[in-house]
């Protein structure tokens, strides 16, 4: 899957505050499909990861109880604006995306 | 083209799904390989109790009110709860969020890395009303507070 990250960071007063929005189904794998009466296979993100400067900032581990287009949000101290941010998501089917974000 | 033809394009094609659902279903185990880090028996546990057993390797909790749960009084669509939990306790490592009354309580962990500030904002599925646990772990020690959510109608569930 491509492009399914959007992030927004934000520097002010030494703390970087962090918003994320991905395009993600998010099935539990215990929803019917109500056209056919068969259940809808999982398909969830397991782990979302954050990485500033090679530092793991915050790691994310999810079930399939976070809503569908999951909203992430996190602060954390230590960066300057224009630093680079990259967050990336790996779900149950394997699947996984990545994105950098420059800190405004 | 006939209606008969179509319903054995249908046929054919209703096959092929359940043949997919099947491959699908034996292949769950696989990513767990790959995905070492994720708490399957955390997060697939049927009890509160239990996920925080299996994920932080106790479930002793202790109540804090340096712990705080945003979340509506009222959901109106349970598929779409947002929750803000902010902490100020010291050195916090982790940050998990717990739906008491759903199939599966555990719904998300924040791990807390460097520099990180006790703060994780999400939005969760309720499947009904219920409260929502927000535990923090510091220091080997658990600590929780919580915040009821009444949910209208539930997410989890066709």
């Amino acid at each position: 899957m491509a492009n399914t990250i959007k992030i927004r960071a934000k520097e002010k007063g030494g703390e970087t505050t962090v918003k994320a929005l991905i395009t993600h189904p998010m099935e539990t794998g215990a929803r019917k499909d109500k056209k056919t009466g068969k259940m809808i296979p999982a398909h969830f993100i397991q782990e979302v990861v954050c990485k500033h400067k090679g530092n793991t900032v915050m790691t994310a581990e999810w079930s399939g109880g976070v809503s569908k287009n999951p909203y992430i949000s996190f602060k954390f101290t230590g960066a300057a604006k224009g630093d680079e941010l990259e967050l990336s998501w790996v779900d149950n089917q394997g699947e996984s995306d990545s994105k950098s974000a420059q800190i405004k | 083209m006939s209606t008969e033809m179509k319903r054995r394009i249908f046929l054919k094609r209703s096959l092929a799904a359940s043949a997919v659902g099947i491959a699908a279903g034996a292949g769950m185990l696989a990513p767990q390989q790959i995905l070492a880090a994720w708490n399957k028996a955390a997060f697939e546990a049927k009890e509160m109790p239990n996920a925080l057993d299996a994920l932080l390797g106790s479930s002793d909790l202790t109540e804090s009110g340096d712990i705080d749960v945003k979340a509506p009084d009222i959901a109106e669509n349970g598929a779409v709860v947002p929750v803000t939990v902010s902490t100020s306790i010291a050195d916090a490592e982790s940050i998990s969020i717990i739906a008491s009354n759903n199939p599966s309580p555990l719904v998300a962990s924040f791990i807390l890395g460097t520099g990180a500030a006790g703060f994780a904002s999400t939005r969760i599925k309720m499947g009904k009303t219920g409260d929502v646990v927000a535990v923090v772990k510091a220091g080997g020690k658990l600590y929780s507070a919580k915040k009821e959510v009444k949910v209208t109608i539930g997410g989890c569930g066709g």
